[in-house]
Parts: structure tokens; C-alpha cells; sequence
């Protein structure tokens, strides 16, 4: 059915939300990427059996949606409208939630979130802490969203924003909303998205053609809030990428997704089919006479792509390399028409600004920085998952609050922010805010979201090695200073970390750094330092102490450490010996064992395993 | 016609035209590599950088692809440029120190010494051959092929392609196939004989530039 009219919109919206009733049980389920790997299709499975051997189906809905954010907890089934959240569900729980939660409306308490702060289980998902503390403009939808079905996203209110926009708005009353609501593109760089719509919208087209971009090709390690919210809600950045597409005046669009996201780009070209069903894109949008279309194009696995200029190229069908930036994008960009490109989550942004208001919008985050952010925050933390917070809050925030702080009783060391490119912030600025301009000043950067969490058992060259050697793989090799200036620091890093570092090494680290910075043709080469830099700056013991010493002080690097055992610890169990894949542990039942250092390949198992804490590095 | 002003000097000219050409006209000489007159601009190499002053702060653009502008500041050799030029330099010597082009270049920026690990690639990565192949030959036979360290030239699954004519141009225009440094041993990677300009009788290092040796002859590293 083609809608014809904005009124026609409305009630269809009426009718679908008339039809469903509120107080009707509904089990949601996550089956996005992280919930799938966590065994989510199998529940999902058992809950539509169970429903049908219950004779359920007639009162209960069940809706399978994407990620909610708290990865963690995975598979994750919500019972509505009470709103009980049950984490790490098997296929087997799924009959006693069913028996119990829905038909006698009590609490499965084995199932229930457990909170290790305060000792208590939790039973609605509100009172999570992890959830508490958010603000989750963009990614709270996700739980009420199936995303193969357009209905329920047209329920929450979907789609308002571009009939407001296109019935209600010029243009340039768009963009000025956009621009007043201080938005900033989200995907690293942080640059005002009004500000590159307008030059967009005012720079000449031969022919009329403009384009608008959806840059879908996150490549950051440890970061996918961009997969999430395609997986989860497309429709709220297809319905942005219209609204972007009539303020700038372009009428074709491109979504350029990784490879390595099959479910993103299935749900996400359904939800453009059933877009078009309703006509919210083709021809005459709505009857307002505005045409707009949007394509998907898959990324063949470049990290460099999701740079503007390569992204383009690649769009084109040549080589994704970066080009020189005195030609912006928005003036000759993809096929050398006026092109605009913003990242998944400012797209996703923008139905909400363009309903709610630049007024209101501006009121969350800080002076610079509007708005949330959606963060990724993994590593060695409790609760994994994505996280949006209002901008300006704290790192501690994030990590204790939200994070749930670390496991094991460890020592939080630094944090990771801003992918490969951003650099690592240390325990002592744990207390800064974190937006665009506090973060750069501090020598990491907002990036795309990604916050990799590191303990006292992360040696920090190591790390600064473990980037440097993703990104001189993903150096698309064009200019010198990014390809061959990657390689050399990883050769030092390497060096270093094998116990052949060289005193004048951390400097010259310094001043290749520095030149690459300063010399690099795009932002994947001038940021590509910032890993090595970072830590130089806040953890030079380290190097020192690797260089100088011949010594890793958090026991990670192998050639610089040994494993002894302690011979008043232990007791010989022959644990360790049992465990060790090369048999260099040797010793007699309850005697005191030995590691033969010859034998020995450091793989840190008899450690692990080690009951009595016997095993020690030095 | 635009106004700028490049090393202190006002110098009027053509809109469209590259800092780096403008330069050339004043007669201030930029090092570049990857440029060649007649083949469109890359950008690649990043030694031509120059500073270019803004508002009291100051970046560095690669010259070759950076268009000439109204009340543009520039400078060509400051000290922020040279030490990023050097460091550039030093890095393409490592992984290419048969070429006389570079060892030349390297002799007048005055690098003695290379930090790096020598490992030979045997190309640079310039990308003049391919353009050549294209732009000049029409052809495009040869192209890159691979990411990062592993990138190279290459024509399509390493067979002679079709297009390919035999003219040459290729190793013609290629700063190491073409203008390699024979000279038998490198130490620590560095020759710098040809580019000398200090009298010494005999060089007991560089054998193979005896054509460009003039006057002044070679100085011994």
C-alpha cells in the first residue's frame, strides 16, 4: 500500500497503533549479531514453539528484535508489559518463563539480572544500572523494534519527522535545525553536520545530482554501535537520510555497509523495501512531490574506506584509496557531484532533532558537544555492551557507573577511545568529560564510539603494538609517511617489546609520530600515531622499563619475561604440569615442580590454572 | 588572477594553478617525487610538503595538489618542512636505497644517517609508471595491486597484458629502475656521492654516476 498523503501517513499510524493493545503480553528477544553468538536464535526458537504448544499465540506477541545494548547478559528475553528482564536464557528456561512469567505472572528469580554491587537480583530492566544511567534517545527504541517490520517503528512515532519536514518545513528551515542543534557528525571527525549539509546544498551541480552517503563501514576494533542500530532500527536512519536528502536537495542516496555485516545489510534492504511499500522513498514521497531513493553498496573490507574520499572511490567501483582534501566532498565528491556523508548514528540523529526541536536537543551534553553518544565499551570490564550517555559525562561514569568497573578485582589502568587511531587515557584523567574537544585535548579522540577498557594486566606497548599492526595492514599503502612509517614503528615496537629496544628508540618513535601527523594525505595516516604518542605520553615508565630493563612490568610481553614456580606456594598438584602443551614442567606428585625455561613457549597456561597462585612472572 | 606570497615573495598567478608550480615559476625549487609535469598530481610521496600559514597557525599541504589562493602564505623550506621532508627522505631510503634519486636527495637535505631498517622493496610506490601507462600511453596496463606493505605495481594477474605497447615509458620514467645508485656498497644504507660538492680527488665509494660528476666532483661519507 502506497501512501499518498501525510494525512494518509497518520492513519496508518492510528490504525496500527489502534490495532495493538499495550496491556497484551509481549516477549521480546535480541537477536542481533551479539545475541546470535550468544545462542539468541535457538531461544527465539523455543519461544515461538513454546507459545504454539501453550495455545499462547491468540494472547501473546512475540517480537525478535535487535541488540539492546547490554551484550554481556546475551540472550536476553524481556517479558512486557510488566517489563522483567531475564539474562543469559537457554532454550531450556524457556517453558518455565512461559508457565510462570506469562500465564501466572510471577518472577523466574534464577533468571534475573544480579546486581554484585549491591548483592540483590533486579527485576526490571529500568532499575538496571547499566540502563539507568543512559540516556538512550537513539538506541532505546531498539527492544521495540523487529526490524523486519516497518509497523512497529511506524507505532513509536517513525516516519513523523519526515512528514514534519516535508509538509510543515522548507528546506532550509531543515537545515537550519540542524545547524542550531549544534550536530556533530558522529563518525570521528566530529564536524557540524548543518555546516556540511548547507555547503553541500550550496555547492553547484552541473546536472543537478547530489548525493547523500550513509557511511555504514565501521572498521574500529572493538566497536560496533554503527551494526547495532542498522541491525536493530534501519528505518531511523533511512528516514534521516530522506529528511538530509530534501534539506541538501538530492534525490539519490547510498548506504555503504561492510562486508562483514550480512544481518545489517538484509535488515536493512527489507526495511527499503518495505520503506518504498509504504512510499516513504521512490517517486513522490507522500504526494509532496519530492523523489528520493536509496541503494546499498557493500564494502569489500577495507578499513581505509570508511574514510570519505576512499568510501567514495569504492563506491565508484575503483580502488579505495584516499584523495587530497582541496577538493571537499560535498563539492565533487562521489562521481564529481556534490556529496554528502554522515555516519549511521548522525543520520540516526536527525528524525529525532527534526520532531523534538534544536531547542531541546541542545540541552543534553555540553557547550561544544550536543546530543548522546553511543559508546562501545569492552574490554576488561563487567558489563560489555553499548552505552549511550548524554556528552560531558564522566570516564569514571562510564566505567563504574554503567561499566560496572573491572573484573576480578583488578586495577583499572587506561582507556582505549577512538579505535586504532585514538589513543589510550590513563587512571589519573579518569575524571575528564567526555566529548569532541576534551578528548582530542587530551590526545585520544571521540572517534567512532569505541572504548576498549584495560587493566593492570595490559602492558601498554603492547597494546600501542596490537594497533599499529591493525592499521599497517589497513594502510591502503598510497602515501608515504602513513605506509612506510607504520611499518618502521612497528619494527620498533616490535623491537622493543622483544627486548631489543634501543635508547634513542622512544624518541625517534616521537618524531615519526609527529611527522606522520603532520604529513599523512588523509586522517586514517594523521591519526595512525596517536596509539604510540598516547601511551609514550602517559606511560613512558613502560617503554623505559622495556627498553632499559629488558622488563615488562605488566607481565605480558614474552620474550621479556620468565615463569618460575614458587616453591613455597606450591604444592604438587601437577595441575600446571598436566596443562603445560610443551611438558616443561616436571616434578613428582606433591613435590615442589620445576619450568624448564628452555622448553617453555610463555603461553601463561600453568598461570591460569594454577590454584595456589604458584606460578610468578618476572 | 591570484595573489601570494610564497618565501616572502608576492608572486601573481594564474588561478588553478598548484602551489608547487607557482613556486617553480619564482624559481624556488621544491623536491618532489611523485610529480612529473604532464601527469596529473597524486600526492602521494609527501615530499614536497610546504607550510602553509593561516590566521597564526600553521599546516603542512603537499605542494604538487595544493591550489594556489588569494593572500595564500607559504613557506617552502622552514624548519618544520625540512625535518618532516628528512624524516620522509630517510623512510624512503630504507626501503629503497638503490635509487639515485633518492640517494641524491637525501646528499642535499644532508641525511647521514638512516635510523630505520634497511629493507629493499625495490620501488617506492610513486606511482609514476602507472600514470605514465594511462595518462600518457593511453594504455593502463600496469596498476597497483595489494594494501599497505604489500602494495606494489603490477599488471593484472602478473601476465603482459594486451595493452601493453613495449615503450618503456614505465622504467623510463621510474626513479630507481632508471636512475639507479650502482654504487657497490652502501654504508648503513647511504651513498650521497654524486650530489657532493666538496673537491676530493677520488671516490673510493660510488662507482656507478661517473657520467654525472662534474666539476666539483665527489665527497666521501
Amino acid at each position: 500500500m502506497r501512501l499518498g498523503s501525510a494525512l494518509e501517513s497518520e492513519q496508518l499510524r492510528d490504525r496500527i497503533i489502534s490495532q495493538r493493545n499495550s496491556d497484551r503480553t509481549c516477549i521480546i528477544t535480541s537477536v542481533g549479531t551479539c545475541g546470535l553468538a550468544r545462542g539468541a536464535a535457538d531461544v527465539a526458537r523455543a519461544i515461538y514453539q513454546t507459545i504454539s504448544d501453550f495455545n499462547l499465540k491468540d494472547s501473546v506477541d512475540v517480537r525478535t528484535t535487535g541488540c539492546h545494548g547490554f551484550c554481556e547478559i546475551e540472550p536476553v528475553v524481556l517479558i512486557y508489559p510488566e517489563g522483567i528482564l531475564y539474562q543469559h536464557v537457554t532454550p531450556a528456561d524457556i517453558p518455565e518463563i512461559i508457565s510462570e512469567s506469562v500465564i501466572k505472572k510471577n518472577v523466574v528469580e534464577r533468571l534475573l539480572y544480579h546486581d554484585f554491587s549491591t548483592g540483590k537480583n533486579i527485576i526490571h530492566e529500568q532499575d538496571i544500572p547499566f540502563y539507568n544511567k543512559q540516556n538512550r534517545l537513539i538506541l532505546g527504541n531498539n527492544r521495540f523494534i523487529a526490524p523486519n517490520n516497518i509497523d512497529d517503528y511506524i507505532a513509536l512515532g517513525g516516519y513523523s519527522a519526515l512528514v514534519k519536514a516535508l509538509f510543515e518545513m522548507t528546506p532550509q528551515q531543515v537545515l537550519d535545525e540542524v545547524k542550531e542543534s549544534n550536530l556533530r557528525g558522529r563518525g570521528g571527525g566530529g564536524f557540524p553536520t548543518g555546516v556540511k549539509w548547507e555547503s553541500c546544498r550550496n555547492a553547484p551541480a552541473r546536472d543537478g545530482i547530489r548525493y547523500v552517503i550513509c557511511n555504514a563501514d565501521e572498521g574500529d576494533p572493538g566497536a560496533y554501535m554503527d551494526r547495532s542500530l542498522v541491525e536493530g532500527n534501519p528505518h531511523s536512519i533511512i528516514e534521516g537520510m530522506i529528511i538530509g536528502a530534501y534539506a541538501i536537495d538530492s534525490h539519490e542516496g547510498y548506504v555503504y555497509i561492510r562486508h562483514e555485516y550480512p544481518l545489517a545489510a538484509q535488515n536493512l534492504a527489507i526495511a527499503l523495501e518495505q520503506a518504498r511499500e509504504y512510499g516513504f522513498l521512490g517517486e513522490d514521497i507522500l504526494g509532496s512531490g519530492f523523489r528520493f531513493d536509496i541503494k546499498i553498496t557493500k564494502g569489500g573490507g577495507a578499513f581505509v574506506c570508511g574514510e570519505s574520499t576512499a568510501l567514495m572511490a569504492s563506491l565508484e567501483g575503483r580502488i579505495g584509496e584516499p584523495r587530497f582534501k582541496h577538493i571537499h566532498s560535498t563539492e565533487r565528491g562521489l562521481y564529481g557531484r556534490p556529496s554528502n556523508l554522515n555516519n549511521v548514528e548522525t543520520w540516526a540523529n536527525v528524525p529525532i532533532i527534526i520532531n523534538r526541536g534544536a531547542g531541546w536537543y541542545r540541552q543534553i551534553g555540553t557547550d561544544g558537544s550536543k546530543g548522546t553518544k553511543i559508546f562501545s565499551l569492552v574490554g576488561k570490564i563487567n558489563n560489555t555492551g553499548l552505552v549511550e550517555v548524554p556528552m560531558g559525562i564522566s570516564i569514571r561514569e562510564m566505567i563504574y557507573d554503567i561499566g560496572g568497573g573491572i573484573p576480578g578485582g583488578r586495577e583499572f589502568k587506561a582507556v582505549q577511545t577512538g579505535g586504532p587511531s585514538g589513543g589510550c587515557i590513563p587512571k589519573s584523567l579518569v575524571d575528564i568529560s567526555v566529548d569532541f574537544d576534551r578528548l582530542a585535548k587530551v590526545g585520544s579522540m571521540m572517534g567512532s564510539g569505541g572504548m576498549i577498557v584495560m587493566d593492570e594486566g595490559t602492558c601498554m606497548v603492547d597494546v600501542a603494538k596490537y594497533f599499529i599492526s591493525f592499521l599497517t595492514e589497513e594502510s591502503c599503502g598510497k602515501c608515504i609517511p602513513c605506509r612506510e612509517g607504520l611499518d618502521r614503528m612497528l619494527d620498533i615496537l616490535t623491537d622493543i617489546t622483544e627486548g631489543r629496544g634501543k635508547e634513542e628508540d622512544v624518541e625517534l618513535l616521537e618524531e615519526l609520530g609527529d611527522v606522520m601527523q603532520e604529513t599523512s594525505l588523509c586522517g586514517l595516516g594523521s591519526t595512525a600515531a596517536n596509539p604510540v604518542l598516547s601511551t609514550i605520553r602517559y606511560f613512558r615508565d613502560e617503554y623505559d622499563a622495556h627498553i632499559k630493563e629488558k622488563r615488562c612490568p605488566a607481565g605480558v610481553c614474552k620474550e621479556l619475561i620468565t615463569f618460575t614456580i614458587d616453591g613455597e606456594k606450591c604444592n604438587g598438584c601437577r595441575v600446571c604440569a598436566r596443562e603445560c602443551p610443551q611438558g616443561a614442567i616436571s616434578g613428582e606428585k606433591k613435590e615442589v615442580h620445576h619450568i624448564d625455561q628452555e622448553k617453555c613457549i610463555k603461553c601463561g597456561l600453568c598461570r591460569d590454572n594454577c590454584k595456589f597462585d604458584a606460578v610468578t612472572v618476572s | 588572477m591570484v595573489e601570494l606570497t610564497i618565501d616572502g615573495t608576492k608572486i601573481r598567478t594564474v588561478e588553478g594553478t598548484t602551489v608547487l608550480e607557482a613556486a617553480g615559476e619564482m624559481g624556488i625549487v621544491i623536491p618532489t617525487l611523485c610529480y612529473y609535469p604532464g601527469l596529473s598530481p597524486y600526492g602521494a610521496c609527501r615530499v614536497c610538503m610546504v607550510e602553509v600559514v593561516k590566521n597564526n597557525r600553521s599546516s603542512l599541504e603537499a605542494s604538487c595538489t595544493l591550489p594556489v589562493e588569494q593572500g595564500q602564505v607559504i613557506l617552502t623550506n622552514s624548519e618544520r618542512v625540512r625535518k618532516a621532508r628528512k624524516l620522509i627522505v630517510e623512510l624512503l631510503l630504507a626501503s629503497c636505497p638503490n635509487s639515485k634519486t633518492l640517494q641524491d636527495m637525501a646528499s642535499n637535505m644532508g641525511i647521514n644517517k638512516i635510523r630505520f631498517k634497511i629493507k629493499d622493496r625495490g620501488c617506492i610506490l610513486c606511482g609514476l609508471c602507472v600514470r605514465y601507462c594511462k595518462e600518457q600511453m593511453q594504455s593502463g596496463g600496469i596498476g597497483f595491486i595489494g594494501r599497505g606493505t604489500s602494495r606494489k605495481v603490477s599488471t593484472a594477474f602478473d601476465v603482459t597484458p594486451e595493452e601493453c605497447r613495449n615503450c618503456g615509458g614505465c622504467e623510463w620514467i621510474c626513479p630507481v629502475c632508471e636512475r639507479a645508485c650502482t654504487a657497490g656498497n652502501l654504508i648503513d644504507g647511504l651513498c650521497g656521492g654524486c650530489q657532493n660538492l666538496a673537491p676530493v680527488e677520488t671516490c673510493p665509494i660510488c662507482t656507478g654516476c661517473s657520467e654525472s660528476v662534474g666539476m666539483q666532483g665527489h665527497k666521501v661519507y
